[in-house]
Order: structure tokens, then C-alpha cells, then sequence
């Protein structure tokens, strides 16, 4: 068992970033670190993907003319899946970033619980 | 205590209090107690009593539930790892004959050196197409939050330092023509080599938004407003979507397309990649300026 | 090969070109855009359901020239085409429906955008639909996911930018559980398209190869999906997304959005893991049990709020506790209810929040019971459709409701030893239902108690009435002559 986490290390250290970003966004009351662990919980993701098309000594998968043999390259499948998944990673980030900026300009302040609270103060004010 | 005596009284008693289900009533909330200005003190004020507990044992456990939670998470998922095939070895289940078709038959198929992007924008194309389509939404959406109707100024001292800064303004001059230049070489060579609409087009969107921050976003507007910017948009995703759904509809009647593969290596093959690269290309240098420009100052 | 096989390939393209196009559009011109769109699209699922019901037969569609386990596809059986044309048409009601509250709650400046939001969410429920690769649904997961978003902070106001916060942060964890549980089972079986990744799980599963990993795959995906579509321990988002939305935004996002995701859970269930595999591994255990937590948490919170969109909106996070429960009872008889009640409960919860927000309006924009008080004296359009809506809720026979929670009776008799569990959780809920919904029932017919307003004259709301008229004929009509929708499901599932 060790010996095999030992082999896949790369693995490990991705759900270990994996599980620290998914804490990240879930403890964190602050929204812009909710982001970073966010980002971090992806990226995981992006490492392990890439362990996976990983193959010792062989090429990046540019097929030139003449060694068209496929053992000579990598998988080329997680590469693009890890492209998609950079560029969903990017629009959500995006977003969320949008939606801080709109909070904190009418909050001033990026905790959660304040913004919940001075929310609620608002609407009792609108009523 | 009351006990309610007609259905209003019974109604509005519900609505003012909360359910008790020890003794299957409704009771009326207690009077509030006068206390000093504390941090909770909106609490107190705006929720009701039992919510006023639930968010406090909800915050108190939080964090001890989500650090449970986290390292049964990495617990569960290290056992996972282990049980996963070795790394980097080459009888791994991931090495199979979709891989085997891609590298091999990926040349005479899509006409890309480059077997990620035959892979991308040809075998599995629909899931790109619904990539750029991602970027649209972002884009969208940051516009639902972000547009403001009147004229929000760019912060000043940030406009300040960087029109000031000559060593910024010279640097520019020399780096974002080259970068335009090194962008439309990834975009253009996409099927050859490493790189792709994708890729080009970030180095393309860094490009102008450093362009903008040297040189203001007023020389930049010329070229480049709200207007000119959606169209762009809009004219290459519907040119992506329109060239794929014909290349989808011959795919799945059995037609032949228009497009042929041509030589393989020469910058103008691989059919349809080419010109869904420059399409993709466009897409993201214009999302990357405009997330840029909507954060900087509220509009394109 | 029949012409009306193309649709969902040209729904599909349509939608993402007329969400692209909207965005130059003006306001107007995108909402005529969004609803000939959506119309379009449900009658074309509907030509395309007729085609498959007659000739039985399901579609695997190339999306473009090569097969699996190289290309992309969309799978078209019994069961895509009809959820195709409910979603579609659910969504045309509600965008007709919520027309006057959407006047009164965009930016003129930004109503396109609004129409983009719903083109965009039409689109990635047809994929969620179709698709036959898992990797396609992930992306269209993500598409649902922000889109459905901007559908609910459109409307520019504190507590809504605080809730898409929250609903975006929730369906962000669900994506990336999701993702990595995809990632696991491509990294075991080296496949993302459906059929082969079938064949490959149940072969090392049966060969007891990589079992732990396939599991916790299984897990993520599910729990992925689960956290998305609201499930009892992340339901804290519902009451504030449902609640402060736009009507029209609330109804999507209640009756289309989490169901797209659970007909997308369904479906993966079926064509990537097999039922053998995922009855197998236990995971249905354990959405049952919280499938049945969530419905009495979510019945009891909606007992105690004061606030009408948020009591409806607790009444969804029970109604996702009873799919889910629908989905852990059994493969067949209860994932027929599941089915059913994704149904019922998609032509259910919009007319409800379309009439509150109607409700809402007679007694000056205040949504607290004590303000509604003989509401539906002055609308009486929107009182009569909120009390079907609330009859159908409650599984009043004649309605939707009632058939749904008979499948769930049904499918229970035959599960052994969840049977006593479930058929209390069922009373339970029917009681604590009809509790909370006759409190609202008789709030709204109650003696108006300040001076009545006016009565609001069918005429002047044509386009909400069709949609509420409608909304409720779906209802009655399914809910009286239910045998022939039962039918269609049960041969749906076998072909699936």
C-alpha cells in the first residue's frame, strides 16, 4: 500500500491539494480566499489529469511524419481534457471575482457573515 | 401562554411564532431583553429566536464539521490513489485504443500534426464548442454584474502610476506588437505545433490589456468599444457553431464535407481546424480584455 | 435514417447561436428570440418523441464522423426527447409567465442579457439530456451552473448578489467532486463516452479489479450532483436563491435546473455505471437516507417561515429529498417515481412561484403571510393557480402530486426493508405538506383585513394567464390520465 501511494505520489499530492482547496472554500468566511480554494481545488484536478496521460520517455504528442507508431508519445486525451477544464476554471473564477467586487462595493467588507448580516439589516430597512 | 380560539388568531399566532412541537402549539415570542451593542446585535434584532440559535451552533460546528469532512476526504481519496494504476507506467487502462486511433490514424483523419488539437476541434469537438461557449457565459454574466449605465472612472492612482510611468510605456511599445505578433503564430500554428486558439488567444488578450494599462483605455476604445467587441464576439461563435453543426450534420448522415485535410505540416490543412483555432483565438483575447476592462472600470 | 433525428443537434446549435446573437440584440427583441425559441425546441422534442414512439427504437447521433469510443455522440431513446420537450416548454411558460416581473426587475439596458442567461441554460439541458459522453456533460454542467447564475443576479439587489454567491460557491463544490470523480473513472477505464465506459466498469467490476476506485468515483459523481441539485445537507442555498430571485428565474431554477442535473444523475446511473454496479455498491443507501432527511427538514423549515417564496423554496429541497428517495428505493419501480415526479414537480413549483409573486403584488410587494391576507380575493387568476399548484404539492388525487406519490407508495411495497421507512416518511410528509400549504390556502382566501384593492381583471395579465392556465391543464390532465405517461416512462427506462 505504500509502496503503491509511493508510485503514484503525483496522485497523492493532488488529492491532498485537492481535499486542502475543498477546505478552503468551505471553512473560509472570506470570499476572496473561497476563491483561491477554489483555484486550488481545480488545479488539483489539472495535476492529476496530467499525471495521468504522463507516460516515462515517451514525446509530447506532435506526430511528426515517420514515427507515427503511438508508443512513441503520450496520451494526448488528458491534455485537452486538462485545455477544457483551464478555460471552465478561468470563467467561473471570473465570476465569482465579479460577484466579490459587486458585494464589496456595496458591503464594504468581504466576510460572509458581515455581508449576511448587514444584508438583513437592509431588507428590514426596505420593509 | 394563549391558546388560540379561531383560525386567524390561530394563522397570524404561526406567522408571529414559532412551531413547538413538544406541546403541539404555537407560542407567541418572547419579549425582547434590552442588551448592550454587541457584534451580534443585528442578529439579535432582525432574526428569530430559533434561528438566532441555529446560525450560532451552525457557526460553532462549521469548522469542526468541514475539518472532519476534509480529512475524510483525503482519507477516502489517498485509499483511492493507491488502488489507482502506477504512474507513468505504459500498460496503464488509459492507454487503449482511443488513444492508439488518435496518434495514429489522427494525421490522415484530421490532417493535425499536432494530435491534441485534432483531438479537440475534431474527434471531440463538442466539447470545445461548448468550451468557448463557457467563455461566453462568463463574459455574460460578468456583464450582468459588472456594466454600470454611468460612467464609473478608472481609480485614479493606478491610472496615475501607470500613464506616468516611462519605463512601463517603452517596454510596452516593444513587447505587445511582439506579443500580438507571437499570439497570432500560436493561433496560426495551432495544428502543427504546441498551441492553438486557446493558448494564442490568451497571449493575445495579455497583450491589449497591457496595451491598455501603458497607454490608457482611450486610444484602445477607437478600435475597440462595447459595440465592435460584441459583434466580433458574436460573428466568431456563430461562425464556430454554424461550421461545426454542418460538420456534425455530414458526420452523422454520412456525408462527405467540403473541407479536406490537405498535406499534413503545411499551415494551411487539417480542414476545419484552422479556422475554428482563429475563431477560439478571437474569443478568448476578447474575454481576457473584456474580464479586464469590466473589472478595471465597468465597461468595454 | 428519419430527418427529425437532426433536431437535437439543431436545438442545440440554435440555442447557443440565439443566446450569442441576443447579446447584440435589443431587450425586446431577445425575449421574442428566447420564447420562439423555446417553443420551437419543445415541438421539435415533440416530433422527435412521436418518431421514436413509433418506430421503438433508440438513436446513438455522431456528432460528427467517428463512432464511439472516439467521437462525441447524443443518445436519443424514449425518455430524452419527452424530458427534452417538458423542459423546453416548462421554460417557455415560465419566460411567458414572469413577463411582468421581468419589466419591472431588469436594467432596460441589461434585459438581453437576461434572455442570453436563458438561451444559454435551454441549451445545456438539452446536452444534460442527449449526451452520451460524460466529459460533454460536465461541460454543459459548468454552462448550467453560470448561467443559471446570471438567471438569478440579474436582478440587481443585496440580497440576490448575496445569494448567487452562495448558490454559485455550492454548485462550484458539486462541479469539482464531479470532475474528479469523472477523472477517477477515465483514469481506470481509459473511456469518457457512455456505452463504452459501461462495458468497461461492470467487466472490472466483475473481475473485482479497481473497485475502490470505481466506488469513490460512483460517490463523487453522485455527491457531485447531489450538492448541485440541493440535496438535505446542502439545501442552505435554496430559500435565499428561490426566494429572491426573479419569479421567472425562481421557477427555472426550481423546476428545470436541479432536475436537469438528476436526469443527468439518472442517466449516468443507467449508461455509465449500470444499475447492477451502482445498486451494488451501496451509495443509493445512503441518498435514500438523506433523500428522506430532506424531506421532513425541508417540510419542517417550510412550516416555519413566514416569507411565501421562502416557504415554497423549502417545499423544493423536500421535493429533491423525495427524488432522491426515489432513486434509493430501486433501479425500476423507484426510479419510475423519480422520473414521474421530476415531472410533477417541474409543471408544479413555477405556477406556485408565479402566482406568489402575483399574490405579492396585490398586497404591495410584501411577501410575509400576515401581508397576503385575502390576497386571492383581489387576483383571482393567481389564487385559483396557486391552490392547484398547492393541491398538486400536497398529492391530492386528480393531480400530478397524487400519481407521483403513489409511484413512491408503489415502488415501496415492493423494497423489503425500506418499505415501513418510506411509506411513514410519505404520511409524514403528506401531513406536514398539507399543513403548510393550508395555512397559505386559507392566508390568501382569508377576509381581506385592510381595505380590499381592486380586483386585477384576467385581461390585463393575458400572457400570465395562458401561462397558469396551462401550467395547470399539464397538471390535471397528466394527473387524471396517468397511465399512458407511467407506460411511456416504464418502456423509456428499459430502453434507456
Amino acid at each position: 500500500m505504500l509502496q503503491s501511494l509511493w508510485n503514484n505520489r503525483i496522485q497523492c499530492a493532488a488529492v491532498i491539494l485537492f481535499a486542502i482547496g475543498f477546505s478552503t472554500l468551505l471553512l473560509n468566511r472570506n470570499l476572496i480566499k473561497k476563491i483561491i480554494g477554489l483555484n486550488i481545488m481545480d488545479t488539483a484536478v489539472f495535476l492529476f489529469l496530467t499525471s495521468i496521460g504522463y507516460i516515462r520517455g515517451r514525446l509530447a504528442p506532435i506526430v511528426s511524419e515517420g514515427a507515427a507508431t503511438y508508443s512513441a508519445y503520450v496520451n494526448p486525451i488528458p491534455a485537452g481534457l486538462v485545455l477544457t477544464g483551464i478555460v471552465v476554471s478561468v470563467s467561473v473564477t471570473a465570476v465569482m471575482l465579479a460577484l466579490t467586487i459587486r458585494l464589496y462595493q456595496r458591503y464594504h467588507t468581504l466576510n460572509l457573515d458581515e455581508i449576511y448580516m448587514q444584508a438583513l439589516r437592509e431588507q428590514e430597512e426596505h420593509e | 401562554m394563549k391558546k388560540p380560539n379561531n383560525l386567524r388568531d390561530w394563522l397570524s399566532q404561526w406567522d408571529a411564532g414559532a412551531f413547538n412541537f413538544t406541546d403541539m402549539s404555537f407560542r407567541l415570542p418572547r419579549a425582547q431583553k434590552p442588551e448592550a451593542y454587541t457584534d451580534r446585535a443585528w442578529e439579535r434584532e432582525l432574526l428569530p429566536e430559533i434561528e438566532q440559535k441555529e446560525l450560532r451552533a451552525y457557526q460553532r460546528l462549521y469548522p469542526v464539521l468541514a475539518a472532519l469532512l476534509c480529512t475524510v476526504i483525503i482519507v477516502f481519496l489517498l485509499l483511492t490513489v493507491a488502488a489507482l494504476p502506477a504512474f507513468g507506467s505504459d500498460s496503464v487502462p488509459t492507454i487503449n485504443e482511443v488513444t492508439r486511433r488518435y496518434l495514429e490514424h489522427g494525421l490522415s483523419e484530421t490532417g493535425a500534426v499536432n494530435a491534441v488539437a485534432g483531438m479537440i476541434l475534431d474527434y471531440r469537438a463538442f466539447d470545445t464548442l461548448g468550451e468557448s461557449h463557457v467563455l461566453f457565459t462568463a463574459v455574460a454574466a460578468v456583464l450582468v454584474l459588472l456594466l454600470s449605465a454611468k460612467e464609473r472612472p478608472e481609480p485614479r492612482a493606478l491610472a496615475d502610476i501607470t500613464r506616468a510611468d516611462p519605463i512601463l510605456r517603452a517596454t510596452a511599445r516593444v513587447i505587445v506588437p511582439a506579443a500580438i505578433l507571437y499570439g497570432i503564430y500560436v493561433i496560426f500554428n495551432g495544428h502543427l505545433g504546441p498551441g492553438g486558439g486557446f493558448s494564442g488567444g490568451a497571449v493575445i488578450g495579455g497583450a491589449l490589456i497591457l496595451y491598455a494599462i501603458a497607454f490608457g483605455f482611450e486610444k484602445l476604445e477607437k478600435v475597440l468599444n462595447l459595440r465592435i467587441y460584441r459583434i466580433v464576439v458574436a460573428c466568431a461563435l456563430c461562425f464556430y457553431s454554424a461550421a461545426k453543426c454542418y460538420s456534425f450534420y455530414c458526420g452523422a448522415n454520412h456525408l462527405e464535407t467540403i473541407f479536406r485535410t490537405g498535406t499534413p505540416g503545411a499551415i494551411f490543412s487539417a480542414g476545419l481546424i484552422l479556422p475554428l483555432n482563429i475563431a477560439v483565438g478571437i474569443v478568448v483575447a476578447c474575454t481576457m480584455y473584456g474580464f479586464y476592462s469590466l473589472f478595471q472600470r465597468g465597461r468595454i | 435514417m428519419n430527418f427529425s433525428v437532426n433536431f437535437p443537434l439543431f436545438s442545440v446549435v440554435l440555442c447557443l447561436m440565439s443566446a450569442v446573437i441576443s447579446c447584440v440584440l435589443p431587450g425586446r427583441a431577445a425575449r421574442r428570440l428566447s420564447l420562439v425559441l423555446s417553443l420551437a425546441v419543445s415541438i421539435t422534442s415533440g416530433m422527435l418523441f412521436a418518431h421514436i414512439l413509433r418506430t421503438d427504437q433508440a438513436v446513438t447521433y455522431l456528432m460528427g464522423h467517428y463512432p464511439h469510443p472516439w467521437g462525441n455522440e447524443l443518445r436519443i431513446s424514449l425518455l430524452e426527447p419527452l424530458f427534452a420537450m417538458a423542459f423546453s416548454a416548462v421554460l417557455f411558460l415560465c419566460l411567458l409567465g414572469g413577463r411582468k416581473h421581468l419589466a419591472e426587475d431588469l436594467e432596460p439596458a441589461k434585459s438581453n442579457l437576461y434572455y442570453v442567461m436563458a438561451d444559454l441554460v435551454l441549451s445545456a439541458l438539452l446536452v444534460l439530456v442527449y449526451t452520451n459522453d460524460i466529459f460533454t456533460g460536465y461541460v454543459f454542467i459548468e454552462i448550467c451552473t453560470l448561467s443559471s447564475c446570471g438567471l438569478l443576479m440579474i436582478r440587481q439587489w443585496g440580497r440576490t448578489t448575496l445569494a448567487s454567491v452562495r448558490y454559485l460557491i455550492f454548485s462550484l463544490l458539486g462541479s469539482g467532486l464531479f470532475l474528479l470523480g469523472v477523472v477517477l473513472l477515465y483514469n481506470v477505464t481509459g473511456h469518457l463516452l457512455m456505452p463504452d465506459l459501461r462495458l468497461s466498469v461492470s467487466e472490472l467490476w466483475a473481475n473485482g479489479r479497481y473497485t475502490l476506485p470505481i466506488t469513490a468515483a460512483i460517490c463523487l459523481i453522485t455527491v457531485g450532483i447531489a450538492v448541485k441539485s440541493g440535496l438535505f445537507p446542502f439545501h442552505f442555498w435554496m430559500p435565499d436563491t428561490y426566494g429572491y430571485a426573479t419569479p421567472s428565474s425562481s421557477g427555472i431554477l426550481s423546476g428545470l435546473i436541479s432536475k436537469g442535473y438528476i436526469f443527468f444523475l439518472i442517466k449516468i446511473i443507467f449508461d455509465v455505471f449500470g444499475t447492477n454496479v451502482f445498486y451494488e455498491s451501496g451509495v443509493h443507501n445512503v441518498l435514500f437516507a438523506f433523500g428522506a432527511m430532506g424531506i421532513v427538514v425541508g417540510s419542517v423549515s417550510a412550516m416555519r417561515e413566514n416569507d411565501i417564496f421562502r416557504m415554497i423554496a423549502y417545499s423544493s429541497a423536500a421535493q429533491i429529498g423525495y427524488i432522491y428517495l426515489g432513486i434509493g428505493i430501486s433501479p425500476e419501480a423507484g426510479i419510475l417515481a423519480a422520473l414521474f415526479h421530476i415531472l410533477t414537480h417541474a409543471v408544479t413549483k413555477p405556477p406556485l412561484f408565479l402566482a406568489a409573486a402575483r399574490l405579492c403584488d396585490v398586497a404591495g410587494g410584501k411577501k410575509r403571510f400576515a401581508d397576503l391576507q385575502g390576497a386571492a380575493w383581489s387576483n383571482h387568476l393567481a389564487g385559483a393557480a396557486f391552490t392547484a399548484g398547492a393541491f398538486s404539492m400536497i398529492g391530492l388525487p386528480l393531480t400530478m402530486g397524487f400519481i407521483s406519490k403513489y409511484l413512491f407508495a408503489l415502488s415501496a411495497f415492493r423494497a423489503n426493508i425500506k418499505m415501513v421507512p418510506t411509506l411513514i416518511i410519505l404520511a409524514l410528509s403528506t401531513v406536514l405538506n398539507t399543513l403548510y400549504f393550508a395555512r397559505t390556502v386559507l392566508r390568501i382566501y382569508g377576509h381581506p383585513s385592510g381595505t380590499p384593492a381592486g380586483v386585477m381583471p384576467v385581461r390585463k395579465q393575458r400572457s400570465y394567464a395562458a401561462a397558469a392556465i396551462l401550467f395547470a391543464v399539464f397538471n390535471f390532465a397528466a394527473g387524471v390520465a396517468a397511465s399512458p405517461l407511467i407506460d411511456i416512462l416504464e418502456r423509456g427506462l428499459a430502453m434507456f
